[in-house]
């Protein structure tokens, strides 16, 4: 006997197969199915979608779930519920975990801890170099076979030019994307903050715009030369925009993701120095912020990303300068980037839920993001207009560290499936 | 004129009437100090707490006099020493301190903005005596003190600041109550140093000596500390000393009896001719001794002292 969910009467938005119309969404085993016969009917499952917007589950490809070996700040079960809190069914997790993942047990490991606790999907990356430490290959196809989606040094950026360029050729025969977290070490140096008018009042260090458009420069030449695909992490400078438009407009194969938190913020709310705003890179300009955003209304960017990165409370109620970079964002990016491209205007509805959805699937090669019959069920039933207020310690995260906490943001889900099983629904995590 | 605040935290967040408060209130501990007994009871029974993660000479002694002075008890830390190094938090750090029955903390830290952490974090005064290159507040309220005996008013005079701006907090209080106060601020220092983003907080920036120094009424010269640089912002000392050290010919460009101001500590020879510093145009030690007068007054105002009968 098969098992069967209807959605009923929300309104359907499917980027990828350009649908959008209020209809009833069908679900049969697991699958998007169209319209079963009557038998089947009879005994599905109802959801009432009335007045609700009905997307394919949404796509994050970098989220930092630290496991193995940093459970203080996120778990599995931690990551993925807060994941399905989102509306996301898919993320790809980065490897800077301790140890990195840099060999096929550690990929093994993820994945038997997933499959235990796991609430969506989630896909693991391996690093680019030996313990990310920039100096020698990881072994990137048995990695591969082992099932990673890509290859990136998480929060580092391979600094020998020569490497990379051979770390991108060798990659580019698996067919997986390098993905880049570009950052010219010499000139970040131990900067804190964006350099500029607001680190310069604050007698913070700076952290340059021209340290990622320099490497992200780099990157646009390596992937001309070795016909690799690079994949550009959490763009945040108008320059950098600039360099990838010229780019793709020549035709290189660079893909890049920009954050909500920096389509949202600007380097001006470091002056309360609260450091739930400290990241890398870090929120930069007002003209860098709107920049991005006319990179992803012109399809320069090509993506959003959360950059989820959990820190414990602890560790980040410390000194700016001492804290770690990073906060936390499955929770907060539907509603972040409805407001910054939809409620202002920017994007349709569809287009920006694209961005979250068949954009980055895409750049993955992974077959998420769709509602076409055959697709996975995986399903974000979304109240774009609902507003809500998150608050500290209420996250489903097992860290707190959101720029976001006390400001009221609109758009909030309201249910996840993954694989027509319902994993969030109303503010609650269904876990078997 | 009135005092409202807990803390000392920041000169940007001051209103001119409160920077004037504090010089009126300094100008009363400045005749205790003149007295025979100069002391007064205004902080008897109150356990100062003087907590310096970075070294200091002057600023800490000078806090610990002016809180004798107040009759308070006192106690100074050298952090460096103490439990941070086993890795324990500021907040940890303070909220023992104040469990101990701290009245009043006065910190100095190497992070811009901890200042403003604890002080949000303790129900007692803080007082910032340092924030990494963010502010030293006090500093900067003895220096405009020093300039307002010298001019009665910093309304409308030119000053110039020359040095190492980009690293340094008492340049930017200085910016901050030099501007509030009606003057006309020119840093000054080599491109890598004195960065033209410091023009929009109303100030003038220069890299050209000669037009920089004109008709100025003060020059306040910064140390450089070429060593606390890992990344040379200057190929050497020689050269930071031929292209903007202050010498007598230099001196010349200023307005004939200009103020010559330096935080301290000097190095001779490299900022600033080993005789200019003890020349008559130096304010220099008037700078330390209003220090004293200007931290009671800070001492005595977070405390919850009236400016307008001041305990004496």
């Amino acid at each position: 006997m098969s098992s069967a969910t209807i959605i009923k009467n929300g309104r359907i938005i499917d980027p990828k197969n350009n649908r959008d119309e209020v209809a009833d969404l069908y679900i049969v085993d697991g699958k998007i199915s169209e319209k079963p016969n009557q038998d089947i009917l009879d005994t599905a499952e109802v959801i009432d979608a009335t007045g609700l917007v009905v997307a394919p589950g949404l796509v994050d490809l970098h989220v930092h779930f630290r496991v193995p070996g940093q459970k203080h700040k996120e778990t599995i079960r931690s990551g993925t519920s807060a994941a399905a809190a989102g509306g996301f069914t898919s993320v790809v997790c980065m490897p800077n975990t301790s140890p990195a993942v840099d060999s096929v047990g550690t990929v093994q490991l993820i994945k038997d801890v997933v499959d235990k606790e796991g609430l969506v999907n989630v896909f693991p990356t391996g690093t680019i170099t030996v313990g990310r430490k920039g100096e020698a290959l990881a072994p990137t196809g048995s990695l591969s076979r082992a099932g990673i989606v890509a290859i990136s040094d998480g929060g580092k950026c391979v600094q020998n030019t020569g490497l990379m360029r051979r770390a991108v050729q060798y990659a580019h025969m698996f067919n997986i994307p390098v993905i880049d977290h570009c950052q010219d070490s010499t000139l970040a140096g131990d900067g804190v903050m964006n350099e500029g008018f607001v680190s310069t009042k604050l007698g913070l260090k700076g952290l340059a715009a021209a340290a990622e458009e320099i490497i992200v420069a780099r990157d646009t030449v390596l992937s001309t030369h070795t016909g690799a695909h690079i994949h550009l992490q959490h763009i945040s400078s108008k320059g950098s925009v600039d360099i990838i438009r010229r780019a793709k407009s020549r035709g290189v194969h660079v893909t890049a993701e920009v954050t909500p938190h920096h389509i949202g913020l600007n380097d001006s709310e470091i002056e309360s120095f609260n450091t739930n705003f400290k990241m890398n890179p870090p929120l930069r300009t007002e003209e860098d912020r709107l920049a991005l955003i006319q990179g992803l209304e012109d399809g320069t960017i090509d993506c959003i990303a959360t950059g989820h990165a959990p820190h414990t409370d602890y560790e980040k109620d410390v000194e700016f300068d001492y804290a770690p970079f990073g906060v936390i964002g499955l929770e907060t990016a539907l509603a972040i980037s409805l407001g910054q491209l939809y409620h202002s205007k920017r994007l349709s509805l569809s287009a920006t839920l694209s961005l979250l959805t068949s954009k980055p699937a895409e750049i993955i090669n992974l077959d998420k993001g769709s509602l076409a019959a055959g697709a996975d069920a995986d399903i974000a039933i979304i109240d774009p207009n609902e507003t809500w207020t998150p608050q500290n310690k209420k996250f489903f995260s097992k860290s707190s560290n959101s720029p976001w906490i006390d400001r009221e943001l609109k758009g909030k889900v309201k249910k996840t499936l993954v694989a027509g099983n319902l994993v969030f629904d109303e503010n609650k995590i269904l876990a078997e | 004129m009135s005092w409202n605040r807990k803390d000392l935290i920041t000169i940007e967040e001051l209103s001119a009437d409160e920077i004037n408060t504090i010089f009126e209130t300094a100008d009363a501990f400045k005749k205790v100090l003149g007295r025979k007994t100069a002391k007064t009871p205004a902080l008897r029974g109150k356990n100062v707490v003087n907590l310096f993660f970075e070294n200091s000479t002057r600023t800490r002694v000078a806090f610990e006099m002016a809180a004798k002075r107040l009759s308070a008890d006192v106690t100074s830390l050298d952090m460096k020493t103490s439990s941070t190094s086993k890795g324990e938090t500021l907040r940890d750090t303070v909220e023992n301190i104040r469990a101990l029955a701290a009245d009043i903390i006065i910190m100095r830290h190497s992070a811009p903005g901890a200042a403003g952490y604890i002080a949000k974090i303790l129900d007692i005064p803080v007082l910032n005596a340092g924030d990494g290159a963010h502010e030293h507040p006090t500093q900067a309220l003895l220096d405009c003190f020093t300039l307002r005996e010298k001019f009665r008013s910093l309304e409308g005079r030119k000053i110039a600041i020359l040095g190492d701006i980009l690293f340094s907090r008492v340049a930017r209080s200085n910016i901050w109550a030099m501007t509030k106060l009606g003057a006309e601020v020119t840093l000054v220092g080599p491109s890598t140093l004195v960065p033209k983003e410091f023009e929009k907080l109303g100030v003038q920036v220069s890299h050209d000596l000669k037009p920089a120094l004109a008709d100025k009424d003060a020059v306040m010269l910064l140390r450089i500390q070429h060593e606390r640089q890992n990344a040379s912002a200057f190929p050497s000392l020689n050269e930071y000393t031929s292209m903007f050290g202050l010498n007598k010919e230099r001196l010349s460009w200023l307005k004939k009896d200009a103020v010559i101001m330096h935080p301290g500590p000097i190095n001779r020879g490299v900022e600033i001719d080993s005789e200019l510093a003890d020349s008559d145009q130096s304010v220099i030690l008037e700078q330390v001794t209003n220090g004293l007068a200007v931290r009671m007054a800070a001492l005595y105002l977070c405390n919850g002292g009236n400016s307008e009968a001041v305990a004496v």
